[in-house]
């Protein structure tokens, strides 16, 4: 296979530590008892409940209604009985309101899911009505709202889409496994996408490190003159939106702006097949894949789980943990977050679920900063970290925002490189934060 | 179980080099060359850098003490100093001066203005001036290798004397290659310095870029200021601190820019800087006194290199 490898510049190659499940198929996971669905599990407005305790749902039922165009609405991913409608502990750390569910394992389907017809013969609102309805975000792990990324305004001229099968992350291999079990549904759910918004140009970007992949998504698109694959080269952060869109396309989203300027919009692959599912069975998101793995499971999986299944029983169905653990992180180990219990539930952006043992999980001690400029040289977004902290962490904000802290992304390749191990990533975070907070009250105040 | 998960920000992995691997990736990396400072200069030689590292983690921990800060000796950051030091003082030298160098070094140019990352000059080059402008005749009393060292002048000096063309009286090219010559401790055997160089690029602790852009602008200088005499331009580039000063201080995280673009301007500046001193100036060698004035010059390349930030509309 002769392909050229694009990228970005800068980026790091932490571990990829993909061996353990990699080459296992995707399993589906035993069927849960009780579901816990939070109202919020995307970026924009929570929804409301429209179900109450001792209510009988199905599967597909929708349970939660979006607030606003920002925001997604939830459905039910059993049919059972819905046992309370509460605050429960979820992944941010907070509590936030759920729907909690008891399964009756009969799975029995609500009348309204229905097959939304051939995408030849949808129209483009249609689509996107359908994805809204469905409640289907970006399954990367950012959560943002499909329907709204592919509703951009009329004076934006989109040309092209990227699905994006980096998958970056070391320890992740869902959109892996994905590409290789259900290629034809990815591509079916581009099309409908590139249908949706009227773009002729689509690129697949997936990283050379899975080979195989690669091979099988070119066979999925013989067929389709307007789908492109791309081999990009296995360094970090290469799934980040604005890095991908450069190595496709070497353009340059603009600071601050979003892929729209450039023409581009970016979805996962998972978003897509996500979408492929909804447009030929009606079904909603109501399950996901993840990639439990990490030392401290004893025998890693990609699983199949219904939203809203507790963490802790997704890692009993790997063997439970094989060691005391040190560290549960939601998401890959560069931009995941970190929690403090593992009785929570598994939600629509829960594309990992990564246990550490101890000695993982051990904090550095933090020391001088040598200037040894490494931060520097592999800053994708071309920023001076150590600089940027060093303003931070002293509270001269205004000095943090001179030197760009709102250019950063936050995929913490630099705090991964300091030899010093200074907590460059989490500093810059805390200006952003105070830089952000602080225009928006400049703005209030106009 | 709960209260035993750590919950931390992102990012939850990290890379294995640390200041401490780095720092000994430096010391590994002068081995060589201090191995050929105690072939050719002696038993005196092994005493005055064994005294120039022990002083400088000394004085390092001392002062730490004194001033309540953490000890962080362990990072073998005084060790490189006190290293380099011990390699830039010349045979002949007596016991005390590799001791008031390195104190001079770690407790003044490096722990008063906040520790490691914190000089602004290159702390090995700072001891080196300081005993070079107190003792100039004992810094500069040269002798030659071996077992009956009588003083001697140094190529560069020699080259000095005699204008834009190599004279008689210099060592051979070779022994100025390998070491066999007049000079401080650990500069002499330009071969071995290398050797040490190409390790660290190996380790990725530096880039060659810039003792490549350094020791590249002298070379070109030197050429074309002897027109086109490529023996003269080989003395110059084989010969005096040019080696060690762009592979091993050029380098120094602390005292150089950050960023991509300054660091080779840095590197240029010394190379020009080097070549003036060297062609132009009062002394025979300039590699010194050229880096310690780039390093001051550092945080205005900082300001004026400022990388193009992804996305960035001018």
């Amino acid at each position: 296979m002769k392909m050229k490898f694009v990228t970005f510049r800068g980026g790091i190659h932490p571990p990829e530590a993909k061996e353990a499940t990699e080459h296992l198929k995707t399993e589906k996971a035993v069927e849960p008892t009780i579901v816990v669905i939070p109202m919020q599990q995307h970026i924009g407005a929570p929804c409301e409940p429209i179900v109450q305790a001792g209510e009988i749902v199905k599967v597909g039922q929708k349970i939660g209604e979006a607030q606003g165009f920002v925001s997604a609405p939830v459905h039910s991913s059993v049919s059972g009985i819905v046992k309370a409608v509460t605050d429960v502990p979820v992944a941010t750390g907070n509590e936030a309101l759920a729907v909690i569910i008891e399964s009756d394992g009969k799975n029995e389907i609500d009348p309204s899911i229905k097959p939304k017809g051939d995408i030849e013969k949808l129209q483009p609102k249609e689509i996107v009505d359908a994805i809204k309805e469905a409640g289907i975000v970006g399954m990367g792990g950012a959560t943002f709202p499909t329907h709204v990324k592919l509703s951009p305004p009329p004076e934006k001229n989109i040309d092209t889409i990227i699905l994006n099968g980096a998958e970056c992350e070391p320890y992740l291999t869902t959109d892996h496994r994905l590409m290789l079990e259900k290629p034809e549904e990815i591509v079916y759910g581009l099309k409908a996408m590139m249908k949706a918004v009227g773009v002729k140009k689509a690129y697949i970007g997936i990283e050379n490190n899975k080979p195989d992949a690669i091979e099988v998504m070119l066979k999925a698109i013989e067929k389709e003159d307007e789908i492109k694959v791309v081999a990009l080269q296995t360094k970090y952060p290469q799934g980040g939106e604005k890095q991908l869109i450069y190595a496709v396309t070497n353009k340059e989203v603009p600071s601050g702006g979003l892929p729209m300027e450039v023409g581009v919009i970016v979805s996962n692959v998972a978003t897509a097949a996500q979408i492929a599912l909804t447009i030929k069975t009606g079904m909603p998101l109501i399950e996901r894949v993840a990639t439990v793995t990490g030392k401290a499971i004893k025998n890693p999986k990609n699983i199949l789980f219904k939203i809203g299944t507790p963490v802790n029983k997704l890692i009993e169905e790997c063997g439970g943990y094989a060691t005391t653990p040190g560290k549960l992180i939601l998401g890959g180990p560069m931009m995941g977050n970190a929690q403090h219990t593992d009785e929570i539930p598994a939600v629509k952006g829960t594309s990992g679920i990564l246990v550490f043992d101890q000695e993982q999980a051990k904090q550095p001690n933090p020391r001088n900063c040598i200037r040894c400029a490494r931060c520097v040289e592999i800053c994708p977004a071309n920023l001076q970290p150590l600089y940027i902290s060093e303003n931070s962490l002293a509270n001269r904000m205004e000095q943090a925002e001179n030197y760009r802290a709102l250019d950063c992304i936050e995929c913490g390749s630099c705090s991964y490189v300091c030899p010093a191990r200074r907590p460059l990533l989490p500093s810059i975070r805390v200006a952003k934060n105070q830089i952000i907070a602080k225009k928006r009250e400049q703005k209030n105040n106009k | 179980m709960d209260d035993k998960l750590i919950v931390s920000s992102s990012p939850h992995i990290l890379d294995d080099d640390t200041t401490q691997r780095i720092m000994l990736d430096v010391a590994i990396a002068l081995l060589p060359a201090t191995i050929a400072a105690i072939f050719y200069f002696k038993g005196s030689a092994a005493t005055l850098i064994l005294l120039a590292v022990l002083t400088a983690v000394a004085t390092e921990a001392l002062v730490q003490k004194i001033m309540g800060r953490p000890v962080t000796i362990n990072d073998f950051s005084a060790v490189v100093t006190g290293l380099l030091l011990g390699l830039n003082i010349p045979g002949s030298a007596a016991w005390w001066m590799p001791v008031v160098g390195s104190f001079v070094a770690i407790a003044i140019v490096k722990q008063i203005f906040g520790g490691v990352g914190h000089n602004f000059m290159n702390p090995a080059l700072a001891g080196r001036i300081f005993l070079t402008l107190s003792w100039t005749d004992r810094m500069t009393a040269w002798i030659t290798p071996g077992v009956d060292a009588v003083s001697t002048a140094t190529p560069l000096a020699a080259l000095k004397e005699a204008g834009a063309s190599v004279p008689a009286n210099v060592p051979s090219l070779m022994d100025t290659i390998i070491g066999n010559t007049g000079g401080s401790l650990g500069e002499t055997s330009a071969i071995l310095l290398i050797l040490g160089g190409i390790y660290l690029v190996w380790r990725g602790v530096i880039s060659a870029k810039v003792p490549g852009i350094y020791i590249g602008t002298v070379a070109v200088l030197t050429l074309l200021y002897s027109g086109f005499d490529i023996q003269y331009m080989l003395y110059h580039v084989f010969s005096g601190g040019l080696m060690i000063g762009a592979i091993y201080m050029a380098t120094d995280y602390a005292s150089s820019p950050v960023t991509p673009k300054g660091r080779m301007y840095f590197a240029f500046g010394c190379g020009l800087l080097t070549t003036l001193i060297r062609l132009f100036g009062a002394y025979p060698e300039g590699v010194a006194f050229s880096i310690l004035l780039m390093n001051v010059a550092s945080p205005l390349i900082d300001r004026y290199t400022s990388p193009r930030v992804f996305g960035e509309v001018k």
